[in-house]
């Protein structure tokens, strides 16, 4: 476990309104280099929200809100993209039309003025050879399993410090769920910090150093992976025991 | 009909579809990716034809003067996008609508009191208004012209569509604007790429309708900005290969109605034409090449 004590995401009460209908109210949330933290939580709790709010594609308000030393209050999501925090989105969100390859050449978008897109883009292939294969095929041609394979390494050409996944389980086959939940372990080894929205609250547990329980845009429940599976609020909400 | 006529009436559809299909194809960009149907999209071609105008008149050389044209609209379409659209940006379709028809009048009125509320000619070098004979045809040079000119904007937009990181940025802008700026690619960066590109076929569309016409007027884009909406409806709004389709689909139907109709009914020709469109939005009511989902917003 490669963790630190350095703090790289720190939010201080978040909210996130849409019109009247408030979906986050007011959170507070620490990631810290290296940790994957899990935002656990049932429908409509605010997981979501909080994402994309951590990106700036929802409407946001917040006492602080930190990445790696930058007030991202103000910036719009592409910048804050090119600091070194991005998502995979709920349901992937692929450019369909486009192929796997200019998919990824677009991840790497930031890395196009100086540096080069195209080495990255080796390294992926490398962590992802399905993509190899597929590289011409146009992205909405992928199997479900394989768009996430694309989207997360989509999000990956911007070389990212921090990695937000929205439900990166969702819809896919048990096979193809482990294999996501082994991909988000390694990239982890890889030194990559990681938030994880998910509702496979098992295998999230399993996977994760620390986890925030949410319930109407509000934190319940926080604490190590460990403690919260031990707990008999997610024994009983989750694990049925 | 003879052979050569024939032929010259295929060319002529050939032309005026081709400008149908450059104008439409430039409201589908700007709508693809924000929503907005432009109607003030016309008077990007009547700047064109005044820039040409004035910088015919002031004696630059033809071709500097068209460059001049083509530069000065896609500088309009800037102004316009960074003035009037980007204020309202994400705001309803009806607002962009209403925008558009705003920053149209403004214009529109603009033209007629400081320039002129009459037609002003061009010196169009007779050169481009001669007739090139091949063996037994006679076929217009500014048609051929208009066709080739059309052609190569058409090769150069799918060239840049599909070979430059803009490019792709103002496809997949058009499919999901929200995770375009999750890779990092500024909004206001494939706002302004899409009103650049909407400019420039703008101005070419202008340029040969007022190569074919020889004189610009504040009224000029007003009716062939109607027939682009028009033939970008028939293709399916938002879908570019749809707009050049719809284009060159509605200056058929005119040529062949203007070239077929008897004369007492000819004056009701674009009565047929609509009449047309309606028969295909019938059987298509999403249009001939519609895409499957359509822009969020």
């Amino acid at each position: 476990m490669t963790t630190s004590d350095e703090i790289l995401l720190s939010i201080e009460g978040l909210t996130v309104s849409y019109g009247a209908v408030e979906a986050v109210r007011g959170i507070d949330l620490t990631v810290k280099r290296g940790e994957i933290v899990t935002l656990l939580g049932a429908n409509g709790a605010g997981k979501s929200s909080t994402l994309n709010a951590l990106v700036g594609l929802a409407p946001r308000k917040a006492r602080r809100m930190l990445f790696d030393g930058t007030d991202l209050l103000a910036l719009p999501p592409e910048t804050i993209v090119r600091r070194g925090m991005t998502l995979v989105p709920e349901g992937r969100r692929v450019f369909s039309s486009l192929t796997v390859d200019e998919n990824l050449m677009l991840g790497g978008a930031k890395h196009a003025a100086r540096g080069n897109p195209a080495a990255v883009k080796t390294n992926m292939l490398e962590l992802f050879p399905i993509l190899a294969e597929r590289l011409h095929q146009k992205a909405g041609s992928l199997s479900g399993g394989e768009q996430q394979m694309l989207a997360i390494a989509r999000a990956l050409m911007s070389s990212p410090d921090l990695l937000l996944l929205d439900e990166p389980s969702l819809g896919l086959a048990p096979q193809v769920v482990d294999r996501i939940f082994d991909l988000i372990g390694n990239l982890r080894d890889r030194g990559l910090t990681i938030l994880l929205v998910e509702q496979n609250v098992v295998q999230s547990l399993e996977i994760a150093d620390r986890g925030y329980v949410l319930a109407n845009g509000r934190v319940e429940l926080q604490g190590s992976a460990a403690d919260l599976r031990a707990s008999p609020e997610i024994q009983d909400a989750y694990l049925g025991a | 009909m003879s052979m050569d006529i024939f032929l010259q009436q295929l060319l002529n559809a050939l032309s005026l579809g081709g400008t149908y299909a450059l104008l439409a194809l430039g409201l589908a960009v700007v709508f693809s990716i924000i929503g907005l149907i432009n109607f003030a999209h016309g008077e990007l071609m009547t700047v064109t034809g005044y820039a040409i105008c004035f910088a015919l008149i002031w004696g630059l050389p033809f071709p500097l003067a068209v460059i001049a044209g083509l530069v000065v609209a896609i500088a309009a379409a800037l102004l316009m996008e960074r003035i009037a659209f980007r204020p309202v940006r994400g705001a309803s379709g009806t607002t962009l609508l209403l925008t558009s028809f705003a920053v149209s009048a403004i214009l529109r009125v603009l033209f007629q009191n400081i320039i002129s509320a009459r037609p002003i000619p061009v010196s169009i070098p007779s050169s481009m208004s001669g007739v090139v004979t091949i063996g037994p045809l006679h076929l217009g040079m500014i048609q051929l012209i208009s066709i080739v000119v059309t052609l190569v904007m058409l090769l150069g937009l799918n060239l840049f569509l599909h070979r430059t990181m803009a490019g792709r940025a103002m496809r997949a802008a058009s499919e999901d604007f929200a995770v375009l700026r999750l890779m990092g690619i500024r909004a206001n960066f494939v706002v302004a790429t899409a009103f650049a590109i909407s400019g420039l076929l703008a101005g070419v569309a202008g340029l040969l309708w007022v190569a074919q016409r020889g004189s610009v007027d504040p009224l000029m884009g007003a009716l062939p900005v109607l027939k682009a909406f028009i033939a970008a409806i028939i293709g399916g709004l938002g879908s570019l290969s749809g707009a050049v389709a719809g284009g060159f689909l509605l200056g058929f139907i005119e040529v062949i109605l203007q070239a077929y109709l008897p004369d007492s009914l000819l004056p009701y020709r674009d009565a047929f034409a609509i009449l047309l469109v309606i028969a295909v939005l019938l059987f298509r009511p999403q249009g001939l090449l519609a895409r499957k989902t359509l822009v969020k917003l």
